[in-house]
């Protein structure tokens, strides 16, 4: 029954017209500030209507055209599926209109592709409905990835005033040129975020070299040598990983604050390795293990010893793997919040991370703390993405830890 | 001539394999001891110990000495001043002394009994304190040349003082109260349930969520590789400043969010999205699959990718439809990567802290049982609690582990 041209097409016409006027709506009303919303009825209905028409009349250019036409009018005339509040500018609402139904015209036609006027096969019909829900997910995926961001993003290039005045305008006033980067002009002059972001680097890069100078030679020693307690060794390593880092904190709270070590650096910087050293003991000994041991054993037999087989054959044979390991660690090091919030008082010591908690109060305005967020986003992201080969091998291989 | 015989046990090659290997791994084992399995130890010992977070700092002699009298010229009589206080008002301190050296050109006149002077080495014994005691030494002298000449005051001489507090961390005290406290009343019971709910919840919603990722990104296209790597943002972002971007997307005052169900007719006025029970159990849940979604993601898509497209194409030969080819074909090859995520994100979720302690810190019905960890260790200032929360905490890991180690042995990979 549901597997019939008349039926399938208006149906599917119908929710994706939903789904693009929301889409559409959300979108401009976020980029503009003016009201937009989706007529959800109207939406229905004229997606049904569109559907039915593209399937009784074929998806050929003239179709859409007309699709898309009709469907720009119905919108412009406001019974359409998006409909536009008083306060909306023309241009904005042309906009809105044009992109409804030129995405809509191109986008159904695709999915309806093959659905005729008459009974489906099953084949047909399941595809039509995969593409349906295949273009969904796109939108729905980088709508709910790319909004808190964007806020992010857009919140601290504003002022107060701004902001509570229409919270859906993320629209920039260009022309007030590098006044729209106040706020992290503050936060480098006035809250020391310059001294954050260096703490913050030089603890992680610390973090990475302490970590890889110890996990190189236990990695190596449990993927190649023999000795007994190995097996066991090898599994209690991700054993280490099912205890929650709240359990350790408090211990490690009570005995930094009986030494003396809360507030410092070096304490901070004996506890970050540890946290690290498990993971990456154990996606290092993953890779060692898938190295040919024909190439260690002919540099034993030339008389290298074990130590200088492992710096000279091991290592540079191993470079991608020590590469994504680096970028997993001074990830975990860079984002890590809990241990930093507890035991670091002193701002002249704060990570950036701690230095973003202590802007969330209520006397510092939010733009500041979106700031301070973008500030320590951005690295990492520009890390990422330059190296997203790596990192995201870094990310399977490590990623039992959470 | 002895006969050649078998060597029996570890060879002297192997011995030293074995040693070079305990040798390259003593670092990592030192190390994770003393900062994971020492912790771990304490926190039990803690647990049974009426500790609160003034105990910490344990109690100390504070002394402070001035000189008072007239030090302008030669023969003035003045007096040396050692103001001492315990500095806890409910623990006492044992065999408290004094030791300091005095300046040049300063003669004692008379002697406190409880201190000796030799040369210019002052040392008291004051015995043992109760808790709160104070006490002033005064030593009269008389004023010399050099004292003048000198310059050097007796203060300008730190004094030192010893004695031994108890700290509740160390002596023999136990209680259970801590436990009593925890498990008291219906608390626990919404705290364990928050728990579940939140761990339940995340773990399948990222699962299902990173699912339906995966199997929008198993195709190439151009794009693709642009898409994973945005799909992968709210896992590598610090989750500090995405919690702080939802928190103002959700402001009930000035929010987006709300300002665009506004506007879309969905609601009338402003929701407190993290400020009302049970939303901000769900908002903190939804967070959760939005961050970690994208873990799932990447594991379910590299054992996609692996799966032969041969078997894809005999089946389609064989006339099966999308819905029964993703059913009977891609399910059973993905379920053993779904399971062995499934143990591993209900752990994590399980232990997870920072999200939900910077979204909502535990209000409005959000409580975990890691977050009543730092609401009984800092907001009570009660450290016996709070590591009695954890005990409870490790407990429940322990049996997941166990669990999750007889399952793993199953489930090879990872």
């Amino acid at each position: 029954m549901i597997r019939h041209g008349y039926i399938t097409a208006p149906v599917l016409g119908a929710l994706w017209m939903v789904v693009l006027a929301t889409t559409i709506a959300v979108t401009l009303s976020f980029a503009t500030g003016d009201p937009f919303r989706p007529h959800i009825l109207w939406a229905l209905l004229w997606g049904a209507a569109l559907g039915m028409g593209m399937t009784r009349f074929g998806t050929g250019r003239t179709a859409q055209l007309a699709v898309g036409a009709a469907l720009a009018l119905v919108t412009l005339v406001a019974i359409g599926p998006i409909s536009f509040g008083p306060t909306a500018s023309l241009p904005a609402s042309v906009i809105a209109a044009a992109l409804l139904a030129a995405s809509f015209a191109i986008t159904l036609k695709m999915i309806l592709t093959d659905v005729g006027p008459h009974s489906l096969s099953r084949h047909i019909f399941e595809a039509a409905i995969i593409r349906f829900l295949t273009g969904f997910g796109y939108i729905f995926f980088t709508a709910i990835v790319l909004i808190p961001f964007y806020v992010m993003v857009m919140t601290s290039l504003k002022n107060q005033s701004e902001l509570m005045q229409n919270p859906l305008d993320f629209s920039i006033d260009l022309t007030q040129g590098t006044a729209l980067l106040r706020s992290y002009h503050e936060l480098f002059t006035q809250f020391h975020f310059g001294t954050y972001l260096f703490n913050s680097f030089f603890i992680s890069v610390l973090t990475v070299a302490i970590t890889l100078a110890f996990a190189i030679p236990g990695a190596y020693a449990v993927a190649r040598l023999r000795f007994r307690g190995r097996a066991a060794f090898s599994r209690s390593i991700l054993l280490i990983y099912m205890v929650p880092m709240i359990v350790l904190a408090l211990p490690i709270y009570i005995a930094f604050s009986m030494t003396g070590l809360r507030n410092s650096f070096w304490g901070i910087v004996m506890i970050y390795p540890v946290t690290t050293i498990p993971v990456a003991l154990y996606m290092l000994q993953g890779y060692f293990r898938g190295l040919p041991a024909e190439v260690e054993e002919a540099g034993l037999m030339d008389g290298l010893s074990r130590l200088a087989v492992i710096w000279k054959i091991t290592l540079p044979l191993s470079l991608p793997a020590l590469a994504s390991v680096s970028l997993y660690v001074f990830m975990i090091a860079w984002n890590e919040f809990l241990l930093a919030f507890m035991l670091l008082d002193d701002p002249s010591k704060f990570t950036l991370t701690r230095g973003i908690a202590a802007l969330n109060s209520s006397e510092i305005p939010r733009q500041h703390l979106m700031a301070g967020s973008v500030i320590a986003t951005v690295p990492i992201m520009a890390l990422f993405l330059g190296l997203e080969r790596f990192m995201t091998k870094g990310l399977t291989a490590g990623s039992v830890k959470g | 001539m002895t006969k050649p015989r078998p060597v029996h046990g570890a060879g002297p090659l192997a011995k030293r394999e074995a040693r070079l290997a305990w040798g390259l791994l003593f670092p990592t084992i030192a190390s994770v001891a003393l900062v994971v399995l020492l912790p771990l130890l304490s926190i039990f010992w803690i647990s049974f110990k009426p500790v609160e977070l003034a105990d910490l700092r344990a109690p100390e002699v504070v002394a402070r000495e001035d000189i008072r009298g007239d030090t302008k010229a030669v023969g003035d009589q003045a007096n040396i001043r050692y103001r001492l206080r315990n500095s806890s008002r409910d623990k006492p301190i044992t065999g408290v002394t004094l030791s300091d050296t005095l300046p040049l050109g300063l003669i004692v006149q008379t002697l406190d009994p409880r201190c000796t002077l030799d040369e210019r080495a002052l040392f008291c014994d004051l015995g043992d304190w109760d808790p709160g005691t104070r006490e002033t030494l005064t030593i009269p002298v008389t004023l010399e040349q050099a004292y003048l000449t000198n310059g050097l005051r007796p203060q300008d001489s730190p004094a030192t003082t010893t004695g031994t507090g108890s700290n509740v961390l160390t002596n023999d005290t136990f209680t259970l109260e801590n436990f009593a406290r925890i498990f008291q009343g219906d608390e626990f019971f919404e705290v364990l349930w928050v728990t579940l709910f939140y761990t339940v919840f995340g773990t399948v919603g990222a699962l299902l969520v990173g699912l339906f990722a995966a199997m929008l990104l198993n195709k190439s296209f151009r794009g693709q590789g642009i898409l994973r790597g945005l799909y992968l943002f709210p896992y590598v972002a610090p989750v500090i400043a995405v919690a702080f971007a939802w928190l103002i997307l959700f402001d009930p005052f000035s929010g987006s969010a709300n300002a665009l169900l506004i506007q879309m007719g969905v609601t009338s006025e402003a929701i407190n999205f993290f400020g009302e029970r049970p939303l901000a159990l769900i908002m903190v849940t939804v967070f959760e699959i939005w961050r970690y979604f994208p873990l799932s993601f990447l594991f379910i898509l590299a054992r996609m990718q692996s799966i032969d497209t041969d078997m894809y194409e005999a089946a389609d030969m064989d006339g099966a439809s999308p819905f029964q080819q993703f059913w009977y074909l891609s399910v059973p090859q993905l379920l053993g990567i779904l399971s062995v995520l499934f143990l591993l994100r209900f752990i994590w979720t399980f232990n997870k802290f920072d999200d939900i302690f910077l979204l909502t810190g535990g209000n409005a019905g959000t409580r975990t049982l890691t977050v009543n960890v730092y609401e009984q260790a800092f907001d009570v200032s009660n450290i016996g609690a709070g590591a009695a929360v954890a005990v409870v905490i490790f407990g429940c890991l322990l049996s997941f582990s166990i669990l999750f180690m007889k399952y793993i042995s199953r489930e090879e990979g990872l």
